[in-house]
Formats: C-alpha cells, sequence, structure tokens
C-alpha cells in the first residue's frame, strides 16, 4: 500500500488537502485578497474617471476637509451606537421570555418575530417608506392613541428620518439575533434558574446575573456581526431615501457617499477608496475594542 | 405527584405570565405588520396606501396590470432565479470541498491560512466594489450575470460554516471506506454528502436568500433592463419622483414570495444553517 511509504501518509495529506480547497482560495484570492489591497493602492491616486495620478497623501487631507464625508461618518457612527446596543437588549429580552418554561404558542411567536428576516432589505425599505409617510398609516397610529398632536415628517426632517433609520433596521434584525441568543438558552441548564428562583432571585435579577453572563460569547458574536453589517449600512438609506440620503445629507452613511462618488456623479475611484478604507479601518479597531471588552478576566 | 405551590408562589408565576403574553404578542404583532400592510396595499391606489388606508380596496387588478405592464415579468423573474440558484450551487460547491478539506486534511500552513480566511469575514464589501467594477470592466463583464456571479461564490462564512458541521462527520465512515478503496474525491461526493445533506439543505437556505435579496452589487453591475433581477427593479420602481405604491406593493410581494416559500418549506433548516456559526 502506497500509504505505508515513508513521507506517503504526509504526501496524501498534502496533495488532497491542497486540491479541497485550491477553488476556494483562488477565488478569494483573486475576488477578496487583490481588490482589498488594489483598493489601498488606490487611495493613493486622485483624478476622474480612469484619468488617476499619484496624490500621496493628498486623499487624506480632502477627507478632513470634506462636509459631506464627516456627516456621513457622524451618520454612520450614531447609527451603531444607538442601534445595536437597542436591538440587542430588545433581541434578549425577547429570547428570555420565548425561553419560558411551558409558554404557550411558543412556536407562532417564535416563527412570527423572526419573519422580519425573510424581506429582502429592499423590499422592507420601500414598504416601510410608505407606512411612514406624512399622513400614513404609522402617523395616524400614534396620533389615534394621543402619543403626537400633528403628523411627523419622518422622511423630511433630518432628526426623524435618523429615527426612520434605527427604527427600520431593528424591525429587520430583532429576529434575527434572538435566535442565536434562544440556541444559546436552550442549551444552558434550566436547574440552574430553578435552583436561582427557589432562592428568591427576581426575575430582572436573574436575566442580569445568570442569562446575560452566560451568553456572553454569543453576545459578544452578535454585537460583532451587527456592527460590521451597521458600518456597511446601505440598502435601507438608498431605498429609503431616493438614493440621495437625505432629507439634508441627514442619513447619508459612509457606504452611500462611497456609492455616490463612484457611480453616480464622475467617478472618484481613488477618493473612494480612501473613504472605503476608512469603514476597513473602524471595523477592525471596533471588532478589536469588542474582543478585548469581553475577554475573560479571570 | 407535584406539590402544590403556596398560594403566593402562584400568584407570582401567573402574573409574569401574562405579561410574557402581552410583551410577546405586541412584538409579534410589530413584526408581522408590514408583511400584512404589503398584502393590504397591493389592493389600494397609491393614494390611499399613503393616505394610510388599512382596508383592503379593489385596485389589486389595475396594480397587477400595471405592474405587468411597466416590467417585463418574466425576464426579471428569470434573470433573479438564475442568479440566485447558479450562485447557490456554486457557492455550496465550493465552500463545502474547502471546509471538508481543511478539517480533514489539517496541517499548520493550511490552518493558518484558514485564518487568513475567516480574517476576510471583515472586510467590507465597500472597499471591494470599486476594484471589483474595475475588474470587470476590464474583462468586458459588465451588465453580464457572470459579474455577479463571481465574487460571491467564495464565501467565508459557508466555508466556515461546512467546516464546523464536517467536525460532526463519523470517521469511521471514512476509515472504512478507504479501506474498501474509494478515493478522496469518491468518498467526498458518494459518502459525505448524502451523510451530510442536512448541513448542505440549511447551507442551501441561506446562500439561496442572500442572493436573492442581493442589492448593492447588482446595482453597480447590471444597468440594462435586460439583465435587472428583481430587487432591482423594486427599487427604481420606489425611487421614482411620483411612485406609484400601488404597483411598487405587487413588485415587493414578488420579490418576498420565493423567500417567504423557502423559509416556510425549510424553516428547520434556515434556523439551523444561521446557527451553524455559533456551535
Amino acid at each position: 500500500m502506497a500509504l505505508a511509504k515513508p513521507g506517503g501518509l504526509k504526501r496524501y495529506y498534502d496533495v488532497n488537502g491542497w486540491l479541497f480547497i485550491a477553488p476556494a482560495l483562488a477565488l478569494i484570492g483573486i475576488f477578496l485578497i487583490y481588490p482589498i489591497f488594489r483598493s489601498l493602492f488606490l487611495s493613493f491616486y486622485s483624478g476622474k474617471g480612469m484619468m488617476l495620478k499619484f496624490a500621496g497623501f493628498g486623499n487624506i487631507t480632502r477627507l478632513s476637509n470634506d462636509p459631506v464625508f464627516l456627516k456621513a461618518l457622524i451618520n454612520t457612527t450614531t447609527f451603531f451606537v444607538i442601534q445595536v446596543p437597542i436591538m440587542i437588549v430588545l433581541a434578549l429580552m425577547l429570547a428570555s421570555l420565548l425561553n419560558t418554561d411551558k409558554l404557550k404558542f411558543a412556536g407562532f411567536f417564535r416563527t412570527a418575530i423572526f419573519l422580519p428576516c425573510v424581506a429582502s432589505l429592499v423590499a422592507y425599505s420601500v414598504l416601510f417608506k410608505s407606512m411612514f409617510s406624512v399622513d400614513g398609516v404609522i402617523n395616524q397610529a400614534l396620533m389615534a392613541v394621543g402619543l403626537i398632536g400633528t403628523p411627523i415628517g419622518w422622511l423630511t426632517e433630518p432628526f426623524w428620518a435618523k429615527v426612520l433609520v434605527i427604527l427600520a433596521i431593528t424591525w429587520r434584525w430583532t429576529g434575527y439575533n434572538m435566535i442565536f441568543y434562544l440556541a444559546a438558552l436552550q442549551n444552558i441548564d434550566k436547574s440552574i434558574y430553578e435552583a436561582a428562583r427557589i432562592d428568591g432571585v427576581p426575575a430582572w435579577a436573574r436575566f442580569v446575573h445568570l442569562t446575560i453572563p452566560m451568553l456572553k460569547p454569543v453576545i459578544l458574536f452578535t454585537t460583532i456581526i451587527s456592527t460590521i453589517g451597521t458600518i456597511q449600512l446601505f440598502d435601507e438609506v438608498y431605498n429609503l431615501t431616493e438614493g440621495k440620503g437625505g432629507p439634508a445629507d441627514a442619513t447619508i452613511t459612509l457606504s452611500l457617499y462611497i456609492y455616490n462618488l463612484t457611480f453616480r456623479f464622475m467617478p472618484s475611484f481613488g477618493y473612494a477608496a480612501t473613504i472605503s478604507y476608512v469603514i476597513v479601518l473602524m471595523v477592525a479597531v471596533l471588532s478589536f475594542l469588542q474582543f478585548y471588552a469581553a475577554r475573560d478576566r479571570s | 405527584m407535584r406539590p402544590t405551590p403556596a398560594p403566593s408562589a402562584r400568584a407570582w408565576r401567573i402574573l409574569p405570565g401574562a405579561a410574557t403574553y402581552i410583551a410577546l404578542s405586541i412584538a409579534a404583532f410589530v413584526s408581522v405588520f408590514p408583511f400584512i400592510w404589503m398584502l393590504i396595499s397591493s389592493t389600494n391606489t397609491s393614494i390611499d396606501i399613503i393616505k394610510g388606508k388599512t382596508s383592503f380596496g379593489d385596485a389589486f387588478s389595475t396594480n397587477v396590470a400595471n405592474f405587468f405592464t411597466l416590467v417585463d415579468v418574466p425576464l426579471v423573474f428569470w434573470n433573479s432565479a438564475k442568479v440566485a440558484i447558479l450562485t447557490t450551487l456554486l457557492t455550496i460547491a465550493v465552500s463545502s470541498l474547502a471546509g471538508y478539506g481543511f478539517e480533514m486534511f489539517r496541517s499548520k500552513m493550511r490552518d493558518r491560512i484558514y485564518s487568513l480566511v475567516l480574517l476576510t469575514l471583515m472586510v467590507p464589501f465597500a472597499a471591494l466594489m470599486i476594484p471589483l467594477f474595475m475588474m470587470m470592466g476590464k474583462a468586458g463583464l459588465i451588465n453580464t450575470h457572470i459579474a455577479i456571479l463571481l465574487p460571491t461564490i467564495a464565501s467565508a462564512f459557508i466555508i466556515f460554516y461546512f467546516r464546523q458541521s464536517t467536525k460532526a462527520f463519523p470517521t469511521e465512515l471514512r476509515d472504512a471506506a478507504k479501506v474498501d478503496g474509494l478515493k478522496e474525491w469518491q468518498i467526498f461526493l458518494y459518502i459525505y454528502v448524502p451523510v451530510m445533506r442536512s448541513t448542505f439543505a440549511a447551507a442551501f437556505v441561506i446562500v439561496f436568500m442572500t442572493s436573492w435579496n442581493n442589492y448593492l452589487w447588482p446595482l453597480i453591475v447590471l444597468q440594462s433592463n435586460e439583465t435587472k433581477t428583481i430587487t432591482l427593479v423594486v427599487s427604481s420602481l420606489a425611487s421614482a419622483y411620483y411612485p406609484d405604491f400601488g404597483v411598487v406593493m405587487i413588485g415587493t410581494i414578488l420579490a418576498t414570495l420565493p423567500t417567504l416559500l423557502v423559509f416556510f418549506i425549510m424553516q428547520r433548516q434556515f434556523v439551523q444553517g444561521m446557527l451553524g456559526s455559533v456551535k
């Protein structure tokens, strides 16, 4: 048998190992590794269209003097700083409620709350746009219950447009995060909760002192993917605001600004690439910080 | 026999119970409402929709007729289906091979490469789209579906999912097959694939949904009406200066229907696929 030869096993491993992963590696190399370095390279060039010339750090100087970029940076930051924590807490609470012992209609509730994940980002943005029009169903409902006196301009007032974007993302992704927590909760031994309950620990304290610490790895994982997702926010703002990120750039995000710089006007590939590296940096720094904050202190 | 709890303890248990049902009902209603809104609005005129009409109207057939005049529905559906199905099959083929390879033939070098592959999960698409667009332009692939496919096939997430799932593949099966003289590709094709079919089903659901709903990259690459997918059509109808929301609703229903069907038929695989990443 060939495998009995000295080194034959290693050879067998290597040949098969490389063959099985080769197609994936080739594709990742061409369509991921190469473009990410190409972007870095481009970020040192400026000019319109294909007429690129070396600009050194010129794009970075341009960044600091670009009010739209600053707005996009602030908006993107606002979105994830406010939206991600709200969503994570909401998802955790819903998951603990769904994990209640002998809950009736658990399957119905779970499916219903998860359903938004099935909607495409474009479809739900368009639905929200129609629901949140000035005379629309949401304003009418809010006025009927007396929460507001006059209609809110969800799509025309800068502040409310931001609120709308946050509401929309929260609607779409809370159920998604909840499913992760629910799965993790179901792996936790119920007797721990039983013991705490017998000892008279109230529900909120069980949530804070038992549920959250035990779910820490999953919370970390979902926080990171949600943050990365929100930093890249594009589909929602594009479709809620006809691609403009309005009103008055109130909802423009970094991704939308890159798109506009590249594909809406005369393309500035170099400058857009520089902004894309701002996103790369943000993702890297935030992922690192979140890992660092959640590391085991013991 | 279970001891009857003391009255106070029982009351304590019933009270949070009611709050639980109320909170969950509100969450369920909020989650489902936009879908109900979509169905109701598809029967109303655009003016009624922006005025918030919450009852069924009689404009459904007009909306459908208008949608079919504005949009070449069979072509758009065919474009979406073609892209989604091809992407799904290719992604699963490439990623399952890689997941199997990384897990079954471990070496220091390949483990290091694997960590690098995982790191690419953090690369934002915005940092790729400009070079990818330039590449596709040079290759003359703008406005083709191949341009949509190529960059999406190698998915670090699906490779990760297959590798994690492969850890549960019984090694005795593989050893037995080797003794019988099967080659590694035969083991993969005739033993691994059938044994791991639930993993494949879950991956299918996830990739299909992602691909069907994909927006930004097709928006960049597909510029002619002949190649556009359903998400692009819905988006452009809705961003008109005065969008006809009745027509838009027909579009959102058609765009959502396939993923809704896949979800309800394969709900278990869907959830399993999503969770695959935290096992």
